[in-house]
């Protein structure tokens, strides 16, 4: 069974990324992107990672592409005229790179890559959720308050460029 | 290969059970509604069809099953036929991991099942907040297909007020997770054994101990599910004073009576959720109230009475809101949700997560 919805999320995964980039409209680039999205969570429900699965539809699916379909479809964007930008050759570079660099982790993580701490006994005994919440509040615990943090910082950030300026009253002399 | 033919036989019966079950609800909802609302505002209500209209339901599903099925002109046609049925599934899809009865395991044909509950996954409540919020997307790509200034209003209306009160539904939830220690919602609710107090909306300990009440979480949860469904006072994606009815003007036929379903689907799944998390499910207010003695193995019978009894308050709650109150405006609702709502929620599960480490259950 496990090959056979492997072979379906991926090759599903891979036909949404290609046309989250590729398709005219950018609402239906919103949507294939949910496709993708949603069907890397099913990966993660292969991997026995239920917690992350349901985060991942949770925060993505449920909260951020809503957002971002919210203001396209504001916008109502017309694409008829689709130019390269005049420098997209360094952009292609760069794009290249860093893909070329996320293939080769990949296909080294069967063979030599990064193992966690966890066994697949540990996990599985007291699920996915169990074994995240201990593994970030004990080992990871300073660098959850440092993104607690940040989040914080753009969270302030983002009332302070939303806020509308309310006139001065200068008092007249 | 027998055990795992068995296993599907058994679930395939228990969900066609549940939606058997889920949408006879929702056709005498239909009703329902219209009766306590006409009642309570000094009038009959349906009354024509069948003694005294109890046949109304019927009627309204074939008017909508033969009406003429419209797809407007500019309207994207895949799209607008996808979103009733994404919406429709999200909203029945979370009945897989209630609890509707005691936690018992039966033997069928050597293979061990939970007859009570289609799937008890450890991961039940935040499994129903994810296809919750994958309902949005009926919503909103509804009203964007439809290719109408009104549908289009009311999709992102629903939009900014399913996130807005998600996230207080999310919040108010974690109180009860902290004191069950668990997310699955049969252990939930197992928790919650015995004693009306025991239920987590007061939750004193099951051996006597310092109570950590949820009733706030309770509250919030309660009137941001009103909120999630785009029932009254939360109405605005379908505001008919304004919007003519919002994401599903542009709808006919069967496309609307599923929008219809869902919403109705979606009432039942938060009243089950409300029920199992704060009222502690299937669970009887006291141990003399439920079938004991002679009657024991007939428990069970009363733990699904005692959850529809439950379940059936909140539903009533809707329409007695709805009777009641009305609409809010634009930026009252987001008020509420963001500055009431959610610092309450917030703060709640401060003093809970501080109570539960000092008085652990």
């Amino acid at each position: 069974m496990v090959p056979v919805f492997f072979s379906y999320f991926s090759l599903v995964s891979i036909l949404a990324g290609v046309l989250t980039v590729a398709l005219p409209n950018p609402v239906h680039c919103g949507l294939a992107l949910l496709t993708l999205l949603l069907h890397v969570a099913g990966l993660f429900l292969l991997l026995n990672a239920e917690f992350l699965f349901v985060i991942q539809i949770i925060v993505y699916a449920g909260a951020i592409v809503v957002l971002y379909l919210f203001v396209l479809m504001l916008l109502n964007l017309k694409t008829d005229e689709r130019v390269l930008h005049h420098r997209y050759a360094v952009i292609l570079v760069a794009a290249a790179a860093i893909c070329g660099g996320l293939l080769l982790m990949a296909l080294r993580s069967p063979f030599q890559g990064a193992k966690g701490h966890a066994p697949v006994e540990a996990v599985l005994q007291d699920g996915g959720s169990y074994a995240i919440g201990i593994t970030i509040f004990n080992e990871y615990l300073l660098q959850f308050e440092i993104v607690g943090v940040f989040l914080l910082g753009a969270i302030i950030g983002a009332i302070v460029l939303a806020k509308t300026p309310t006139a001065v009253d200068v008092e007249p002399e | 290969m027998f055990e795992v033919g068995v296993k599907i036989a058994v679930s395939l019966t228990q969900i066609s059970i549940v939606m058997g079950v889920v949408l006879l609800t929702v056709m005498f909802l239909t009703l329902a509604e219209r009766k306590v609302i006409g009642w309570m505002q000094d009038r009959m209500g349906p009354m024509e069809v069948g003694p005294y209209g109890i046949l109304q339901p019927i009627a309204d599903g074939l008017k909508l099953f033969f009406k003429e099925d419209i797809i407007p002109s500019g309207a994207n046609k895949y799209l607008f036929t996808l979103a009733p049925i994404i919406a429709l599934v999200a909203a029945l899809v979370g009945f897989a991991v209630i609890p509707f009865g005691p936690n018992m395991r039966v033997d069928v044909f050597g293979v061990q099942v939970q007859p009570f509950v289609i799937s008890d996954i450890n991961i039940g409540i935040l499994y129903i907040l994810a296809f919750t919020s994958i309902g949005a997307y009926g919503i909103i790509l509804g009203g964007w297909a439809s290719n109408s200034k009104y549908s289009l209003l009311g999709g992102l209306r629903a939009a900014a007020q399913l996130i807005s009160y998600e996230l207080n539904v999310g919040l108010a939830i974690v109180g009860v997770l902290l004191l069950a220690g668990s997310l699955s919602l049969v252990k939930i609710t197992e928790d919650q054994c015995c004693w009306i107090w025991n239920w987590f909306w007061l939750a004193v300990p099951r051996g006597g101990g310092v109570p950590i009440p949820q009733i706030l979480a309770f509250v919030v949860f309660v009137i941001s599910a009103v909120a999630e469904t785009n029932r009254l006072p939360f109405d605005l994606p379908e505001a008919e004073s304004e919007l003519v009815a919002g994401f599903f003007t542009e709808y006919s036929g069967m496309r609307f009576a599923f929008f219809f379903l869902a919403e109705y689907a979606n009432m039942i799944l938060v009243s089950c959720i409300a029920a199992a998390l704060f009222l502690g499910g299937w669970n009887a207010p006291a141990p003399f109230l439920q079938f004991h003695g002679s009657l024991e193995h007939l428990a069970w019978l009363s733990g699904i009475m005692w959850f529809a009894v439950k379940v059936y308050f909140f539903l009533f709650l809707f329409f007695w809101i709805r009777a009641t109150l009305p609409r809010l405006r634009y930026d009252q609702l987001m008020r509420f949700g963001w500055k009431v709502m959610l610092p309450i929620a917030l703060g709640n599960i401060v003093v809970t997560a501080i109570a539960a480490y000092f008085f652990p259950r």
